[in-house]
């Protein structure tokens, strides 16, 4: 019946892989997951411009032990989810993006890691941030859309 | 119980439940997980402007933007539900410096100096809101994603490039907290 072939963004990091397509409905269950990530954000306290003060100056250990066990929960759960074949909910093989070196990852980086350290917030705690009441972060927000924006459109112009 | 989930968490509680969003996210619907696309998928949805890296089925993406409010909803539950009566445990050495560039109130998540509302139109509001989150914005997409994309989401897939942008968003971190913020305190 349809035979539009799927149209990907161009290189969209966070990609959605399902063929199945999703009703609004079934896109609540995102909402959920999101929802138990913010509650996690706040209650670590990882929103916290004072986390991100202590990271940066080596002050503590907390924001270390908090990426380093997330990333080793991540990196167990990729390995067995590759070494078993473990199939979607909807039954489908897990499909895994190869990430292609360029500059941007370099000079990007840097331009996002001094924001960091002014902000106190990488792009999912500024949502968690603003649903705690921090009403001035809406303004950070609206800025990282017009930086988002912005580099879109002079996205040929920029090394890579 | 709910004293229990009202004392601030453990960071490696919350490092596994951080981590254990990669594989919820690819088992119950294919997805990687990503937030710094949340941003470009409103560009795309609200100001496309016929520039091409705005133009792309957004729909497909919806996902995000529900994961996104749903982070948005987790903060709201979390901050006027279930959260720790007492102030915020901040390193003495952290407070120290701070307190030498000039920061006072130490009493919540965000300090109230820079944080309130009242400051929005101020240069401070300039630096730490308008210009940050701009770099924050900018820099996510130049590098292809941020702490979550490429930091957790990338090293969990062993991705070189990943580890690489990693590596420079901290050196980026490193530079701004320990020698520009200084002299941008000297403004105020």
């Amino acid at each position: 019946m349809n035979n539009t072939q799927i149209v990907h963004p161009i290189e969209c990091e966070a990609p959605n892989e399902q063929v199945i397509s999703e009703s609004v409905f079934s896109n609540i269950k995102y909402a959920v997951v999101g929802m138990a990530f913010g509650i996690v954000f706040v209650k670590a306290e990882i929103i916290s411009w004072f986390r991100i003060q202590e990271m940066f100056r080596l002050q503590s250990f907390f924001m270390y032990g908090v990426i380093g066990t997330a990333v080793m929960v991540g990196m167990i759960s990729v390995f067995l989810i590759k070494k078993f074949n473990i199939k979607t909910l909807s039954g489908e093989k897990v499909i895994f993006h190869d990430k292609t070196f360029n500059k941007g990852q370099v000079y990007g980086g840097l331009i996002f890691g001094l924001g960091w350290a002014i902000t106190g917030a990488c792009p999912g705690p500024l949502f968690a941030q603003i649903g705690s009441g921090f009403l001035a972060v809406l303004v950070t927000f609206l800025s990282a859309l017009a930086g988002t924006w912005t580099y879109g459109y002079f996205r040929d112009k920029l090394p890579h | 119980m709910l004293e229990l989930i009202r004392q601030p968490w453990h960071w490696a509680f919350a490092g596994v439940l951080i981590g254990l969003t990669v594989p919820t996210l690819l088992l119950i619907g294919n997805k990687s997980f990503g937030i710094s696309s949340s941003l470009r998928h409103i560009c795309a949805a609200c100001l496309p402007a016929n520039i091409p890296f705005f133009k792309y089925d957004w729909k497909k993406e919806a996902w995000n933007l529900f994961f996104v409010f749903g982070v948005l909803i987790g903060g709201f539950i979390a901050t006027n539900f279930l959260s720790n009566p007492d102030t915020i445990v901040v390193s003495p050495e952290t407070i120290a410096d701070l307190k030498a560039l000039g920061i006072t109130d130490f009493s919540h998540l965000m300090p109230q100096d820079l944080f309130s509302v009242e400051n929005i139109f101020t240069l401070k509001g300039l630096i730490f809101f308008v210009i940050g989150g701009f770099m924050v914005g900018f820099g996510t997409r130049y590098a292809g994603g941020c702490t979550s994309g490429h930091a957790i989401m990338g090293i969990s897939n062993l991705q070189v490039p990943s580890i690489i942008a990693t590596c420079c968003f901290m050196i980026g971190g490193f530079i701004m907290t320990n020698f520009l913020l200084p002299l941008i305190f000297k403004l105020f």
